[in-house]
């Protein structure tokens, strides 16, 4: 029990005319003169603007002049304006938890503009039920947890190197796990890059030299991700090396773990014929070189068929793999470089080449006689084997509306990435979701590209969602900051308004655990846990547990009670229906 | 000594804003230049978000808000940038703050003054589709919430000063010179929309009833020029049959820019979708050139809008937007490229323009003055494509969003995140060399 709930509740009610914006539709001076009349309050007034330094002013000499220990504003939303007025409260001596906010604007003023008399009604409601809530408020604190200046990057493809070296060149320390022997990921199966043309090679020898020679890396290569448990800023990884154990510590994890070629098993006669090929098979026969490949064989008819195994009805590969248009324009303007009187035919249904290089790329490769062929996902394209390992492809223009037989001496399939194999289990291990696509899945879509729900673990590259060597080192520039934030902060502030689980009410059925979308609630010895530093406040956990053995910090059954009962005018809240929950922590 | 480490960043949209707050997260000290009354740009301006359908302002604003709140946030908006000299770890940075003639203490952005202002202008925020006073707020949710005297339409009745009962209306106030010293700056400028009434062909400015992208994004949002009702705006009639041009200026050698804007196909087939809900018996058609919807979650969003919402997809050139001057309806014609006919769509209500969405002018003197490259379409010139996406010509200066090259808000966000670790990154051996 704190002090504060001995001590009866003074509330102090501050009414903002906000102009007219308010005060032009209610009746702001009756307001107050009712406010003054709930129980608890001990003090009310009006105030032509309560957010500007003069209204901000009043509250705090309120505060002290009538010793008020909670404060209802009544004005507009919180959304904008909640930080401002528990600052005053601050400022007053009054924990920034026991104020309320009263939207008498947006909820009111604002959509009962013609009805001054009944928005006047309202507002007095709206007023009276966060007086009753406000009764109830306890003070809430937030701590601090302390952040390890560590990242635990796990993939050495390009996106993890790159990662791992901004992080170091920012003074952290980065443990590199890769599961391969080598560093290098899909670089190393790839020729050259577009649109730079260079050699994948180069480019993937100076950044893995450098990550290897960084004194703030350690890199763990042969090396799999066994076990990480722990939190933001203090997880406790387990690699797992030539059978042997390695245990460390990290304040933040990067998931770069990549992604593979879908191979086409059964498609286009890929299993059957030597001559069908996907685009990293070609890769490798392009990194061998020229004369290799003359003895190989001197192409003279290929033919790339795109979205191969992609954009289909259902998930997981109903996605479009953005990348492969662009591989496809590459790797054919290639052969027509090293073979000058070659057929080179891209066979596809909306070329992907958004942008400004890639768009001029592939004007560059019409220029150059590379040939386009749209087919529609109606018409796919059909691949026969004849005699002297040629290939008849058939496929129906349809821009030109007309059936094209290409006898080929290679077919070149455009698969999409997709996920790796162990990415579900690194999913379980993180509890971190996988989306549809089963490429990992971020916070949010459009705001938080790169960061998890839970805090701590971040993901870039194609891990993600396919995506071209500069998307991905472009991401993995932003983990990078990301997750610098709070290694460079040495700590992370946790939420006041976390989930409280009752010990005796709770029977460890893992309800909490499996909802709860920022990974908070642990059952361990069959009682549910909540970690803080992860824990949200949303509720969710708390609406579930049949048990009723959850309950949220300042939103506890009591205040929403209060409120409820009297927006019906029920006279006191039955407090019957109280929670577990004794206020503070 | 260890001063905090400052970086300056251009540009107030979510990719400025994004840059900024995670540098101020991390303790560094972050100025935002924006040139205009208000942070949140080109995102503040959109209805809604693909593939989330997500109200784009609402989840805007807690940001914006955000960067107004952060201790290590200063907003200099209403600013220009006038000079930059020194190099890494050491600009010189001399910014000129426009006067709003209202004092920003004192404003609480009520909007009083503005409902007694007998001025009226187009409003540019609703793309100059509705109307805005003389002394305005771009936006309901513009952050700062202060309002600003537009001083060319100004008649200097004074009755704002009058009415403001908060005493902030202040006519006297004068350019303000702003020195600054910062280690690393930020380019992030966004996009400006192409004009596209010089394809005379499709009628943009002529008939009422054509609007652009952006100008449908205002208004179909709610808080628009009509509130978010689906309306012809020749004459406030219900449509029943509407209309997109994608590629308009864009992918062409002719008009506007060679290169794809990247978002079009997807925010139509978002605006598309938006119709539907509004009113599920207009008919929405797609006229496109090739469907690009590469991102996350996009061929799925499309194969939805195709499926559950009836959106109707035409491969096809469109040639001229013909509008009846009798009902102000409007006639397609286009070449229909899947059975290479010459056809038409009549009774058409409303056209979208999707135009290119290109670099703005103004990065050619922001160029000049930073002492960085643009390449040849305008856009900022990183210095590697692939290995350093965000590192413009100039060591220190970094560059992210659409004015890097087309992207959408996603990939802007993430390089935005890009940028600042690139800027903390370079501080970091700043001061490492200092002390060493």
């Amino acid at each position: 029990m704190t002090e504060l709930q001995a001590e009866k509740p003074r509330i102090g009610v501050f009414v903002c005319h906000c102009g007219i914006n308010i005060g032009g539709v209610v009746n702001v001076p009756q307001v107050v003169k009712y406010a003054q009349t709930l129980p608890d309050v001990a003090y009310a007034e009006g105030n032509i603007y309560t957010c500007s330094a003069e209204g901000i002013d009043s509250i705090k000499k309120a505060i002290r002049e009538h010793n008020l220990n909670r404060v209802v504003v009544a004005s507009c939303t919180p959304r904008t304006h909640e930080p401002l007025f528990r600052g005053a409260c601050v400022d007053a001596g009054v924990n920034p938890y026991l104020f309320e906010l009263a939207n008498i604007r947006e909820q009111c003023s604002w959509v009962h503009m013609r009805e001054p008399e009944k928005a006047t009604d309202k507002a007095k409601d709206i007023v009276r039920m966060a007086a009753a809530r406000a009764s109830f408020l306890m003070p809430q604190e937030e701590s601090e947890v302390p952040v390890d200046a560590t990242a635990l990057v796990i993939g050495g493809g390009i996106s993890g190197i790159t990662s791992a070296l901004c992080l170091a060149n920012q003074g952290f320390k980065v443990y590199l796990v890769e599961k391969e022997p080598e560093l290098g990921g899909m670089l190393k199966k790839i020729y050259k890059l577009y649109p730079t043309d260079e050699d994948a090679s180069k480019v993937l020898q100076a950044s893995a030299e450098a990550v290897m020679s960084h004194k703030n890396i350690a890199v763990l290569t042969s090396a799999i991700i066994k076990a990480v448990d722990g939190y933001i800023g203090n997880f406790e990884v387990t690699a797992l090396k030539n059978g042997q154990e390695h245990k460390f510590k990290a304040g933040t994890v990067i998931i770069a773990t990549g992604a593979v070629e879908f191979r086409p098993t059964n498609m286009y006669g890929y299993d059957k014929y030597d001559r069908v090929l996907t685009q990293v098979d070609l890769e490798q026969v392009l990194r061998s070189g020229k004369p290799a490949m003359d003895k190989f064989f001197k192409p003279q008819t290929v033919a790339m068929i795109q979205c191969v195994g992609a954009r289909e009805e259902k998930p997981p590969r109903s996605y479009c793999s953005r990348l492969c248009c662009m591989v496809a324009v590459k790797n054919a303007m290639l052969l027509k470089e090293w073979y000058p009187d070659s057929e080179v035919y891209i066979i596809y249904q909306d070329m992907q080449t958004y942008g400004k290089d890639y768009e001029e790329h592939h004007r560059k490769a019409r220029e150059a006689g590379i040939k386009f062929i749209n087919y529609t996902k109606e018409n796919p394209p059909e691949v026969a084997h004849l005699p002297h390992d040629k290939l008849r492809l058939t496929v129906y223009h349809a821009l030109l509306g007309e059936k094209r037989e290409l006898n080929c001496d290679l077919v070149v399939l455009s698969t999409p990435l997709v996920q790796q194999e162990s990415a579900k289990e690194l999913s379980k291990i993180l509890k971190v979701p996988l989306g549809q696509d089963e490429f990992f899945l971020e916070a949010h879509v459009k705001l938080r590209p790169v960061d998890f729900a839970t805090d701590g673990i971040f993901v870039c590259g194609t891990a993600h969602g396919p995506k071209d060597i500069g998307e991905a080192i472009s991401q993995a520039y932003a983990v990078s900051s990301r997750a610098g934030v709070p290694m460079a902060n040495k700590k992370v502030r946790t939420e006041a308004i976390t989930a409280v689980v009752d010990r005796e009410r709770c029977i460890g059925c893992r309800m909490c655990e499996n909802l709860c979308p920022y990974g908070a609630h642990r059952v361990e010895d069959g009682k549910s846990t909540v970690i803080e530093a992860l824990c949200k406040g949303c509720g969710v956990c708390a609406a579930a547990c049949m048990r009723r053995a959850i309950s949220m910090r300042h939103f506890t059954d009591d205040q929403i009670m209060a409120e409820i009962k009297t927006a019906f005018m029920m006279e006191t809240p039955n407090l019957s229906v109280t929670s577990s929950l004794e206020g503070g922590k | 000594m260890s001063e905090k480490p400052t970086v300056l960043v251009i540009g107030g949209g979510i990719a400025g804003i994004q840059a900024s707050l995670d540098l101020a997260e991390r303790g560094f000290q972050v100025y935002v230049l924006e040139e205009t009354p208000t942070i949140g740009g080109r995102m503040a301006q959109l209805d809604k978000t693909f593939p989330t359908m997500d109200c784009s302002i609402c989840i805007l604003a807690p940001k914006m808000m955000e960067c107004f709140r952060h201790p290590n946030i200063k907003l200099l908006t209403y600013s220009e940038l006038k000079e930059v000299k020194g190099s890494v770890g050491n600009f010189r940075v001399k910014i000129l703050q426009k006067p709003r003639y209202v004092d920003g203490t004192k404003c609480t952005g009520c909007g009083v003054c503005a409902e007694h202002c007998p001025v009226e202008v187009p409003n540019e925020f609703d793309m100059e589709l509705g109307i805005r006073k003389a002394i305005y707020m771009p936006m309901p949710q513009a952050v700062p919430r202060c309002m600003t005297v537009d001083k060319e339409n100004c008649i200097e009745c004074k009755l704002c000063t009058k009415m403001c009962r908060a005493g902030a209306v202040d006519f006297e106030q004068q350019p303000k010179d702003i020195d600054l010293k910062v280690g690393a700056i930020i380019i992030a400028t966004g996009f400006n929309q192409y004009d596209p009434s010089e394809i005379v062909e499709y009628g943009y400015k002529k008939s009422r009833n054509v609007l652009t992208a952006l100008e449908f994004e205002r208004w179909v949002c709610a808080s628009g020029p009509v509130a978010g009702h689906l309306l012809r705006p020749a004459d406030g009639g219900i449509p029943k049959r509407i209309a997109f041009i994608q590629c308009v200026g864009s992918r062409s050698s002719k008009f506007g820019a060679p290169f794809c804007s990247s978002v079009c196909c997807m925010y139509a087939t978002k605006e598309a979708l938006i119709i539907r809900e509004h009113a599920p018996d207009v008919e929405v058609h797609i006229f496109y050139n090739e469907l690009r919807a590469f991102g996350k979650g996009f061929q799925e969003f499309v194969n939805r809008a195709r499926t559950e919402y009836g959106v109707n997809y035409v491969r096809s050139r469109p040639g001229e937007i013909k509008e009846n001057p009798a009902t102000k309806s409007l006639t397609i014609w286009y070449d229909d490229t899947l059975t290479r006919e010459i056809k038409s769509l009549t009774d058409v209500d409303l056209v979208v323009l999707c135009p290119a969405l290109l670099p703005r002018d103004s990065n050619r003197k922001l160029a000049g003055i930073m002492g960085v490259e643009l390449d040849e379409c305008g856009f900022f010139k990183v210095v590697h494509p692939l290995l350093a996406p965000v590192d413009t010509t100039a060591p220190g200066i970094y560059v992210c969003g659409y004015c890097q090259s087309p992207k959408d808000i996603p990939d802007s966000v993430a390089q935005a995140s890009a940028a600042a670790a690139r800027a903390a990154e370079a501080l970091t051996l700043v001061q490492v060399q200092r002390k060493g």
